[in-house]
């Protein structure tokens, strides 16, 4: 939790990189100058083009959650080498880099709040951190919040955004997605609903388990998802894909999706979702992480 | 092309002793001279100490390569040498039949069991058929369609893993590659038949995954088995085509995929043995290898109820990964 509340009261990596100080912003994909504050107020969504700016999982939590009532879980999960990975770069200092980069562990944070005053159990991936990939931490924090769900009853939450499973982790990376989708099994069994946003880009591995096994699945505009990259399958086809293949919208349209949902009615989506099923919240078991 | 199929690189050095071997010999025979047994005898020696250095050393990378020979028995090789009455069956009932997977009912000892497997082809003509063994959504949906089958009429499960990687068309895209494999994952997690899983060849990531999940993960003694193929994993880190294809070898070594690696990290049960040098030298030892080992992993697996094995299934995989934690005071943040 400490580092987490460092972060909510001064630095905040994901605006610095990806929002430039000053009062305006050009979109980065309609050019457009946009005065910051409305943007801001926008939810970070371009008022010209609707593109979605990258707003962290910090972004994901004041969006989503009602006001204070985000306590993170999980903070305690360190990432180790068990392949003691040196191809180009070690692994561990790779690590750093990201860490000291980011003020992040790890591409996951999980954690409960409220929505709308249903308590639930969520893991917000965080694309800024080695482009959110899965490795032994974010599986088996994603597996920590499944198991919250079922233990407290309370439904669960993934925003995702994933280039994939993290190569220098090398098979245990893909181990996380037998385990994430075996642990989902259960969460079936009990009746307990599963709500996973797509944000951009969720792909490769994260696609390929628990993003897609999701009792609803909703998606932002103009998000990438799928299994190969663009580029590979451009290769393997020897030509160019069209304008618009693998967005949410696009899979949308193949029967993926249930909606593609702009960020200004996410909150409003997942709590009509929610009010379908009783809360079976168990109150006295809610025990927040020590600071 | 030799009676064993295409020479790996780092066995060269052995078929030209071999060569030179067979040639003096022949000599010897036409000139009758006996005065070359002493030398013929020398170089025996020679090659049995070179295969035994090679074979008994072999890096990741050469194992890779090992993994990949065209002659190396597939699928069907083993389908069909090790059991019998086998009934395939074709399609996903949904889109199309993927050649990549075959899938069916068969007989092992005797006993019913349903067989799902990537195929890859002997040569280029088999291999365009079967679209190297990268399967699509279709062949996932229809092994899984198998699987249920199999768990309706309380058959068990072997899964045979040899692909380069699930196909990364447009097509495969746009009918959910990634929904398939998920979709494979979860319900093999809850399938309540016995499942194995055996690693005959290559398993690449998520492609091997989709049909991978068991009550028994085995590997052959030369199969592979990781997150990324070397030559993907070298492009991502070296980004130059050159340096990529310099450092493949190093990031085989690097991601650890070969058997005893997989072994050691609980991800797999058992490593089955195979012939000196590899399967593709020596089919009926390999299959019978396999099958000894099968049958094992069927008794061992068919002992349990149902709720033991799901439960045993769950606690398998629970248990994968490696991380440290770290009491909340220590938080260097």
């Amino acid at each position: 939790m400490a580092w987490f509340e460092r972060r909510q009261r001064g630095l905040s990596p994901q605006k610095r990189k990806e929002i430039p100080k000053g009062l305006w912003v050009k979109c980065d994909k309609c050019d457009a100058m946009l005065y910051k504050a409305e943007l801001e107020r926008d939810f970070n969504v371009c008022a010209h083009c609707g593109y979605h700016f990258k707003i962290g999982h910090q972004g994901y939590i004041s969006l989503i959650m009602d006001p204070d009532t985000f306590a993170e879980t999980d903070s305690d999960l360190r990432t180790v080498d068990p392949l003691e990975f040196k191809e180009k770069e070690n692994y561990p200092d790779y690590m750093k880099r990201y860490q000291k980069r980011t003020g992040m562990m790890e591409a996951v944070v999980s954690g409960t709040g409220r929505i709308e005053g249903r308590l639930v159990s969520l893991s917000i991936h965080d694309g800024s951190f080695l482009a959110g990939s899965m490795g032994s931490v974010v599986g088996e924090k994603v597996t920590r919040s499944i198991r919250r769900a079922l233990d407290l009853e309370i439904p669960l939450l993934v925003v995702a955004t994933s280039g994939g499973a993290r190569m220098q982790e090398g098979i245990l990376s893909l181990m996380q997605m037998a385990k994430t989708s075996l642990w989902l099994n259960r969460l079936s069994e009990e009746k307990i609903p599963f709500v996973v946003v797509i944000t951009n880009p969720t792909m490769a591995g994260v696609m390929a388990s628990y993003a897609s096994l999701g009792d609803f699945t909703l998606a932002e505009p103009g998000a990438m998802m799928g299994f190969a990259g663009g580029r590979v399958i451009e290769q393997t086809i020897g030509s160019s894909l069209p304008e618009g293949f693998q967005t949410a919208e696009f899979f949308l349209t193949r029967g993926f999706v249930d909606q593609v949902v702009p960020r200004t009615g996410l909150r409003e989506t997942l709590s009509r979702i929610l009010s379908y099923f009783p809360d079976r919240e168990k109150k006295e078991e809610l025990e927040p992480e020590a600071p | 092309m030799e009676e064993n199929g295409p020479i790996l690189e780092f066995e060269k050095p052995i078929y030209e002793l071999e060569k030179r071997i067979e040639e003096m010999r022949n000599y010897a025979v036409t000139e009758n001279l006996d005065a070359l047994a002493d030398e013929i005898q020398r170089l025996e020696e020679e090659v049995a100490r070179q295969r035994r250095k090679t074979y008994s050393n072999l890096t990741r990378w050469q194992r890779v390569l090992i993994a990949r020979h065209p002659n190396r028995p597939h699928t069907l090789d083993y389908i069909n040498g090790m059991m019998e009455d086998f009934v395939e069956l074709h399609g996903d009932r949904s889109f199309g039949d993927d050649k990549a997977m075959v899938s069916g009912l068969a007989k092992l000892d005797g006993r019913p069991i349903a067989v799902v497997g990537h195929q890859k082809g002997k040569n280029t003509k088999e291999n365009v058929m079967r679209n190297f063994g990268m399967a699509g959504p279709e062949g996932y949906r229809k092994a899984l369609r198998i699987m249920k089958l199999a768990e309706k009429f309380d058959m068990p499960v072997l899964s045979l893993v040899d692909t380069p990687g699930a196909y990364p068309g447009a097509g495969a895209e746009e009918r959910g590659q990634a929904e398939a494999i998920a979709r494979n994952i979860y319900e093999m997690g809850r399938l309540r038949v016995p499942i194995i899983v055996m690693v005959i060849g290559e398993g690449a990531s998520g492609g091997a995954l989709g049909i991978g999940v068991g009550d028994r993960v085995i590997m052959m003694e030369n199969a592979w088995y990781s997150v990324i193929s070397p030559e993907p994993c070298s492009t991502i880190l070296w980004k130059d085509q050159e340096k990529a294809a310099a450092r493949k070898a190093d990031c085989a070594e690097a991601l650890r995929l070969s058997a005893t690696d997989l072994l050691q990290f609980g991800v797999i049960d058992e490593i089955v043995p195979e012939p000196f040098g590899g399967a593709h030298r020596d089919h009926e030892t390999a299959i019978a290898n396999v099958r000894k080992s099968i049958l094992k992993a069927l008794h061992e697996a068919g002992a349990q109820s149902v709720e033991e094995r799901l439960e045993a299934r769950l606690e398998k995989y629970s248990s994968m990964g490696a991380f440290d934690v770290v009491p909340a005071a220590d938080d260097p943040s």
